[in-house]
């Protein structure tokens, strides 16, 4: 049966289709193995009686109809399921349990999606190692020791583990591209208003956005047509005509013109990331794109920026986060000692460091100068990507300054964690889409992916482009199963 | 010594040392929008509730809920801005205000701060000295707080969030009023506007309308500002006025012994009749504004405005107008009328009923007069009045055709209290017809000069005063129904 979970999502919805596997054999399967990866800490909460009853019920009645049938997936801590213990890798909501469904994971269950459990997250999507979540650390399957990125660190990680068919996470300033080119994986950040934000635990409003998290780039389409849709609930979701990703899914891409910013060349970025960038531009010509150098000039901006506008947007989303309607609540003597002393236990860290930045950009007589300033330079960072699309239809960038980093090398340097989001600040900045696809390994043997950027709504391109160079690529992860021995 | 001179009926003005002040008071009102669901949320708003019965989770500030705007409210605010005769903006913002307290669920009120969605207007104010301009600064839409309940459990503090979300409107005025009076007619003008506009029911036992009053005082004639104090959250008309003497006159008090005046928040405290320091300016809460990304910028077009516009009904001040030109009622006598909305319709329904030979004074006299004073009496407002508009009508053309004496009409009208009865029926019923006929009242008053000849030689000899002992007489012979008129006439004449 171990089969069963080395399957990409394409090929376990054909088995099943077909009734070579039932739904039930599948769960089973990735239960199994995940009771055998504790040590990945993968999961802070497990479905797994529920899935592998939801999946008989599923055999009993099946409906082949359906985009994910009886498929067995683990989703990010980060939205919130009905009557499943919701934490965003926090303590402060460590015993909540919603009453109600994200709408992206609605659209999963509505496709014939099970639930397999909840899979950890840095604290509120702050991080990019998985190591601010307050359910511990968690192991990159390529190596031990290693982490699997941030925020959707434990979606990586479940992913690359073999744990989870798909998965989706959710990405701010890259939380789902970074993990997935530390971990040997494919990770697509959609258009801002491409995927609901209702029922996602926010973290930074204009910047979150969920998307498809998986094996191959046809998996990531075909989650992406499930997930993406205009929804009422979310103001800022947006109604444009969505395609049929994965059927629309071609290896054609004579012709398009791959844009490489030569912002993106940043002091101090290790050889093989250059050289590895260079393949990538070789891969993309050998595909039939035209290559074509363009300039996104406030690139240099977008760190700063980003660090500006999402810590106050968090400042302020997290404020509900009190003690008085749900999650941890500390006693204290009075009011204000009981909120003082539930965000003291409640948060972690990184999470109290982003409320206080947001609360002081965001404060009266700085405000002009951080908050509104970021703004602007926001606008001009998205004019960059306007003008060179312009001349371009896609953009092709590293994913990531470096390949996955050793546990605790950098959670006592903030400023040297943050630049690892340094390739993807911009695509969230500018409400872009983005994929990151692995495209080669460091000197140590592990994973580095590249980033593809597209146009607003344009998503189709990038998945082709991705799709094409990924055959090219011939990338495979060597994973050993370390963990279980 | 206090002195407070008055020139004019309204006019409000301090004396101290040889000093005159005049108070400049502005005015933030909150005032809740008439609607069936919340701002950002389909709960409902229904007052008097159970606790915490009708709260969604998006009131309550679940993780990853978000404000859906609720397009009705938007409509509602639209439509008192064209109350306020305001320029309607085209685009506004919804910002968020932080602050961390028990029942405010998000952390933060999503409301309008560099970008309402109305600006400049004006509302006339009808004083006895005549009329006056009050500025509108602005209008903006923004959520309610829940409620906390200090005094139900010894030990903690309730929260009901009903409340969270409702929308209300702030309507700020510019700093143009100057006295209690003012302040008071400025309120119930505004409430008006907004009853017709069917904006917001003007509630203020519910907390529908309450006020935030900006006072500051200034030598009289000085074009300056003095530095304000911010009265917070007064929920009725007596209470703004009587915070407002007292805060005036404390700024005075100061001004006089050299004292600075502090800018800052003070609440009033109704029992003790005074205002207290809340907070001063250095405690002022840094709301740290900025736009909620949860909600895109509020674009309405000009066809949307229009729109409204044509759905706007007559407003107070052209009712006013036109009931004087078509009705020919005193401005005093409109202003009246107009005043409340149900009491402009309710006068609209006699006259109409009372057809053609329609007697406005009659109709303006009984509903103001013994209307008035049962609805007073009663509590109620016209709107539930014991006597409908038709019969009122009836009851009045029964005294223009002088079938019943304005007396005998007062008994009908305290019979028709007894569920609305149609006074011609009482007529009937109870024989109450006035009796005009010459020959019978001849008889009766023949009687009765005869019952009482001794007195009618003392009158023919000059006691003249015993004319009124006749009148009675004949009056309560008759029953009152005798025509007091003919009695006049015929006794002169028998005499």
């Amino acid at each position: 049966m171990s089969e069963i979970t080395s399957l990409t999502l394409y090929e376990l919805i054909k088995n099943i289709k077909e009734k070579k596997i039932s739904s039930n054999e599948a769960a089973k399967s990735f239960v199994d193995r995940a009771e055998k990866s504790k040590k990945i800490n993968a999961y802070v909460t497990e479905n797994f009686e529920n899935c592998l009853k939801l999946s008989k019920e599923f055999d009993d009645k099946p409906n082949f109809d359906l985009k994910l049938p009886g498929i067995p997936i683990a989703v990010k801590d980060l939205f919130c399921t009905n009557e499943v213990k919701t934490t965003a890798g926090s303590n402060i909501l460590n015993n909540f349990v919603p009453t109600y469904e994200s709408t992206v994971t609605q659209n999963i269950w509505n496709e014939g999606g099970i639930l397999l459990g909840k899979l950890n997250c840095d604290e509120f999507a702050m991080g990019s190692s998985n190591e601010t979540s307050f359910f511990g650390n968690v192991q990159n399957p390529i190596a031990e020791d290693l982490v699997p990125g941030g925020s959707s660190g434990g979606s990586s990680a479940a992913l690359a583990a073999n744990l989870t068919p798909v998965t989706i996470g959710t990405d701010t300033g890259g939380s789902i591209r970074q993990p997935a080119s530390f971990t040997g994986t494919v990770g697509l950040k959609p258009t801002y208003g491409s995927c609901s934000r209702y029922g996602i635990v926010a973290f930074a409003s204009s910047l979150d956005q969920a998307g498809p998290m998986s094996k191959d780039v046809k998996d990531s389409s075909i989650l992406l047509e499930v997930i993406s849709s205009f929804d009422k609930k979310d103001s800022t979701s947006i109604d444009f005509k969505r395609n049929n990703y994965s059927s629309k899914l071609t290896r054609n891409i004579k012709g398009l013109k791959i844009g490489i910013p030569k912002e993106y060349r940043v002091d101090g970025m290790p050889d093989e990331i250059e050289k590895l960038w260079k393949k990538g531009i070789e891969y993309a010509k050998d595909c039939g794109a035209k290559i074509i150098d363009i300039s996104l000039p406030h690139t240099s901006y977008a760190l700063p920026t980003y660090y500006i506008v999402a810590p106050a947007e968090a400042s302020s989303n997290l404020a509900r986060y009190d003690g008085v309607k749900y999650g941890l609540r500390s006693s204290g003597k009075n009011l204000i000692d009981m909120y003082e002393k539930t965000r003291s236990e409640g948060f972690g860290e990184e999470v109290k460091r982003r409320v206080m930045i947001g609360t002081y950009v965001l404060s009266s007589g700085y405000y002009d100068a951080y908050y509104l300033k970021a703004q602007k330079v926001r606008q001009l960072i998205k004019q960059d990507f306007d003008q060179a699309y312009n001349k371009v239809d896609a953009i092709l960038t590293p994913s990531t300054p470096s390949s996955a980093f050793k546990i605790g090398e950098k959670s006592n340097d903030p400023v040297s964690m943050y630049l690892n989001d340094i390739f993807t600040v911009p695509v969230n900045l500018a409400g872009l889409p983005g994929i990151s696809i692995p495209a080669g390994v460091d000197k140590n043997n592990y994973p580095l992916g590249l980033q593809i950027i597209g146009k607003p709504f344009d998503e189709q391109t990038v998945l082709n482009i991705a799709y094409s160079m990924e055959e090219k690529i011939n990338y495979k992860n060597n994973i050993a199963d370390w963990w279980m021995k | 010594m206090d002195e407070i001179m008055s020139k004019n009926n309204s006019e409000y003005l301090i004396e101290r040392n040889d000093n005159v002040y005049e108070v400049v008071i502005g005015l933030e009102v909150h005032a809740q929008v008439t609607s069936n669901s919340k701002l950002f949320s389909s709960s409902s708003t229904k007052f008097g509730a159970e606790p915490n019965t009708q709260v969604s989770l998006v009131d309550a500030a679940f993780p990853g809920m978000l404000p859906v705007i609720n397009e009705f409210c938007v409509k509602q605010a639209i439509k008192t801005g064209i109350g306020l005769r305001a320029k309607i903006n085209n685009k506004s913002v919804f910002d968020r205000k932080n602050y961390f307290y028990a029942d405010l669920p998000q952390g933060y009120q999503i409301s309008q701060y560099k970008y309402p969605i109305v600006g400049e207007g004006n509302v006339i104010l009808d004083m006895p000295e005549g009329q006056k301009q009050v500025g509108i600064e602005r209008l903006h839409l923004e959520q309610d707080a829940g409620k906390s309940i200090h005094d139900i459990d010894p030990s903690n503090t309730l929260v009901d969030l009903n409340r969270s979300g409702v929308a209300l409107m702030e309507i700020v005025s510019k700093p143009d009023l100057r006295s209690p009076d003012e302040v008071n007619a400025y309120i119930k003008k505004l409430r008006s506007i907004m009853r017709y506009l069917g904006t917001c029911d003007g509630n203020m036992q519910e907390g529908s309308l309450r006020a935030d009053v900006n006072v500051s005082v200034r030598i009289k004639g000085s074009t300056d500002l003095g530095t304000r104090c911010e009265i917070k959250n007064v929920n009725s008309i007596k209470f703004m006025q009587m915070a407002i003497i007292y805060e005036a006159n404390r700024q005075v008090d100061l001004i006089e012994e050299g004292q600075e005046i502090d800018q800052e928040t003070r609440l009033f405290d109704t029992k003790k009749n005074e205002t207290r320091s809340m907070r001063s300016k250095e405690d002022a809460h840094d709301y740290r504004y900025f736009p909620d990304p949860d909600l895109l910028p509020l674009e309405v077009t000009d066809e949307f405005i229009d729109k409204l516009k044509s759905e706007i009904p007559e407003l107070p001040d052209d009712k006013k107008k036109r009931f004087i030109d078509e009705f020919k009622v005193s401005p005093y006598e409109a202003t009246i009328l107009v005043s409340d909305i149900d009491t402009a319709k309710y006068f609209e329904e006699v006259v109409a009923k009372m057809g053609k030979n329609r007697d406005m004074k009659l109709a303006v006299n009984w509903i103001t007069g013994e209307l008035f004073a049962v609805l007073n009496e009663k509590n109620i407002e016209i709107a539930q009045s014991p006597i409908s508009a038709k019969n009122l009508a009836k009851l009045i053309n029964l005294i223009k055709n002088g079938t019943i004496s304005g007396k005998i009409a007062k008994t009908i009208f305290e019979l028709m209290l007894d569920g609305d009865i149609d006074p011609q029926i009482i007529v009937e019923e109870k024989g109450l017809k006035q009796e005009s006929d010459p020959k019978a009242l001849e008889a009766l008053i023949d009687k009765i000069i005869n019952d009482n000849r001794e007195k009618a030689i003392e009158y023919k000899q000059g006691k003249e005063k015993l004319f009124g002992f006749f009148v009675g007489q004949a009056m309560k012979a008759s029953g009152g129904k005798a025509n007091p008129h003919l009695i006049n006439e015929i006794l002169k004449k028998k005499l």
